[in-house]
């Protein structure tokens, strides 16, 4: 099973409608522990980027080229290079591909985890979005090695990013903002991993309704 | 929230209109609706100064461009960096062909995007150097000075790299003379109550009524105590003997000593505090050269004030003294 790659439409548009619908939570949960402007600026990049496509088409990485080029350019704050650059590594990876596979899809979530060490110092552990993305990494090159459905793959990468995300709970931050808080910042979800993990599973959704 | 708004969402924008149409003598909007730059700049044969940083600190960072300070400032949402293309577009505003000197606050949003900002510079045969303020003393502890946060001492470290720029100094020195500046000063706050980002409408930390908090931080990150609220004259002690002991600033010494309200702190009030700090500070030996109090560097509409310090050296000493013209400052 592939995502064709002219068929990303339907996956930027599952994306920004997650992030839109999940603003005040986000903005609750940064409230906690950080500023409280996470989901507003999320919202913000993301429905800037869904007004400009308007009705139109776009393949999955240029739509995520697209994406980034939103965050990094118009959004700013520390999110704006962090998932620019996510998004823009992702897309980069497989911008000639005609068909995503799962293994195409394994290599596009590893550049842009490779992408955001490139820029940020923070690890697995460290309470950030780090802790979402990276098992996200891992559970999908082992399914592209072990040659496991692409629907199922996606459904089990759904699960690694909400593992993921809770994981940051019962972590102290090491990085960012809430680090300032220490022992202050245990018992609450990190809101990056938060977002990370509603992006991807969205994501996920997105590709699985377009697999053919 | 009892505010002056239209759409919260606009608020930087509308903001910076009435900015410019207020300060056209001194700052003129560039190309790139999120920075704005000197009237005269790039000036040519001098090394562009910039900065940039996150809304709501009024009147940093806009109100630090003008005469013998700031070339341009890279403005972000309200406590959120600005892009790493608007810090380059504010290179590009003040580069005179002498390179830009970036001088900024240690803040993780920040540096990724001055970092991005530097790499793209650089592609397009740009050179530019960079200083992160770190003065504030509260936010981590003297061996790790590289964490500390950038707060009030950052307008010191633009008055003395604008000097040594409009003096002629080339880009290192001018890099140099920003170093030294931040490496000689050091700040705390004390904050009285947290402060509300229009959006989100409400506060989102608590600083209960009677107590004040230690060191907290620009955007109301955590300080070093909670403690009952003290007089003007608990309070300058409290500050002084965390600021005067870490630099350590010490009998004979000759220092800049500026208060800044953090918003919400009727001036009246900066003024009895300075008044009092000023007495620990002679009392110890130090001679104030000369002292800042007022609204310079502010956090919304919190309650409170900054405490910073700077020791001077002859070269600290001239660029201080140099005349200068912005919103935030003026100095004949």
């Amino acid at each position: 099973m592939v995502v064709k790659n002219a068929k990303g439409r339907p996956i930027l548009l599952n994306m920004v409608q997650a992030i839109h619908e999940n603003k005040q939570y986000l903005g609750d949960i940064d409230g906690l522990i950080g500023d409280g402007d996470h989901g507003m600026n999320m919202n913000k990049g993301f429905v800037t980027y869904g007004e400009r496509l308007g009705e139109d088409e776009t393949t999955f990485t240029d739509g995520l080229n697209d994406l980034g080029m939103v965050l990094l350019n118009e959004i700013g704050g520390s999110m704006g290079p962090i998932y620019g650059t996510i998004f823009m590594d992702m897309a980069d990876s497989a911008e000639e591909e005609e068909d995503i596979t799962l293994e195409v899809f394994a290599k596009m979530l590893e550049a842009g985890l490779e992408g955001l060490y490139g820029i940020v110092d923070a690890r697995p552990g460290d309470k950030t979005l780090v802790d979402t993305l990276n098992p996200c990494v891992e559970c999908m090159k082992k399914a592209a090695a072990e040659g496991k459905d692409f629907a199922q793959a996606l459904d089990e990468m759904k699960d690694c990013a909400e593992t993921g995300k809770e994981s940051t709970k019962d972590m102290v931050a090491k990085y960012g903002r809430s680090s300032r808080l220490g022992e202050r910042s245990r018992g609450v979800l990190d809101a990056g991993a938060t977002s990370c993990c509603i992006m991807l599973k969205a994501m996920a959704d997105g590709m699985k309704s377009v697999l053919e | 929230m009892q505010r002056i708004l239209n759409n919260p969402d606009n608020i930087v924008d509308e903001m910076l209109e009435g900015f410019v149409k207020t300060h056209g003598d001194i700052v003129k909007k560039t190309s790139h609706p999120r920075v704005l730059a000197a009237v005269n700049a790039p000036v040519e044969g001098k090394v562009g100064v910039v900065t940039g940083g996150g809304s709501g600190h009024k009147p940093a960072f806009i109100g630090y461009v003008g005469k013998n300070m700031c070339d341009s400032a890279a403005v972000g949402e309200i406590c959120s960096s600005p892009t790493a293309a608007a810090f380059l577009d504010a290179f590009k505003a003040a580069d005179g062909g002498k390179g830009v000197a970036c001088l900024y606050g240690n803040y993780s949003g920040d540096n990724m995007n001055v970092k991005m900002a530097v790499k793209m510079a650089k592609k397009e045969g740009l050179t530019v150097k960079t200083v992160v303020a770190n003065d504030d003393v509260a936010s981590a502890p003297k061996d790790q000075r590289e964490k500390r946060r950038g707060v009030a001492g950052e307008i010191l470290m633009w008055k003395c790299g604008g000097a040594k720029a409009s003096l002629g100094g080339d880009l290192d020195e001018v890099i140099a003379a920003a170093q030294k500046a931040i490496d000689s000063t050091r700040s705390v706050g004390i904050g009285l109550t947290p402060c509300t980002l229009p959006a989100v409408g409400h506060p989102n930390f608590e600083i209960k009524d009677g107590t004040m908090e230690v060191g907290i931080g620009h955007h109301g990150e955590p300080g070093i105590e909670v403690c009952e609220l003290e007089t003007a004259d608990k309070m300058a002690k409290r500050m002084t003997d965390i600021v005067l002991p870490d630099y350590p600033f010490e009998s004979g010494d000759e220092v800049v000593v500026l208060v800044s309200g953090l918003g919400a702190t009727p001036v009246m009030e900066l003024y009895v505090l300075y008044n009092e700090i000023e007495k620990l500070i002679v009392e110890k030996g130090i001679r104030i050269h000369k002292a800042y109090v007022g609204n310079y560097f502010t956090s919304l509409d919190m309650m409170g004030a900054t405490l910073t310090v700077m020791k001077l050296d002859d070269e600290l000493k001239e660029l201080i003294d140099l005349d200068c013209n912005t919103m935030g400052l003026t100095q004949v």
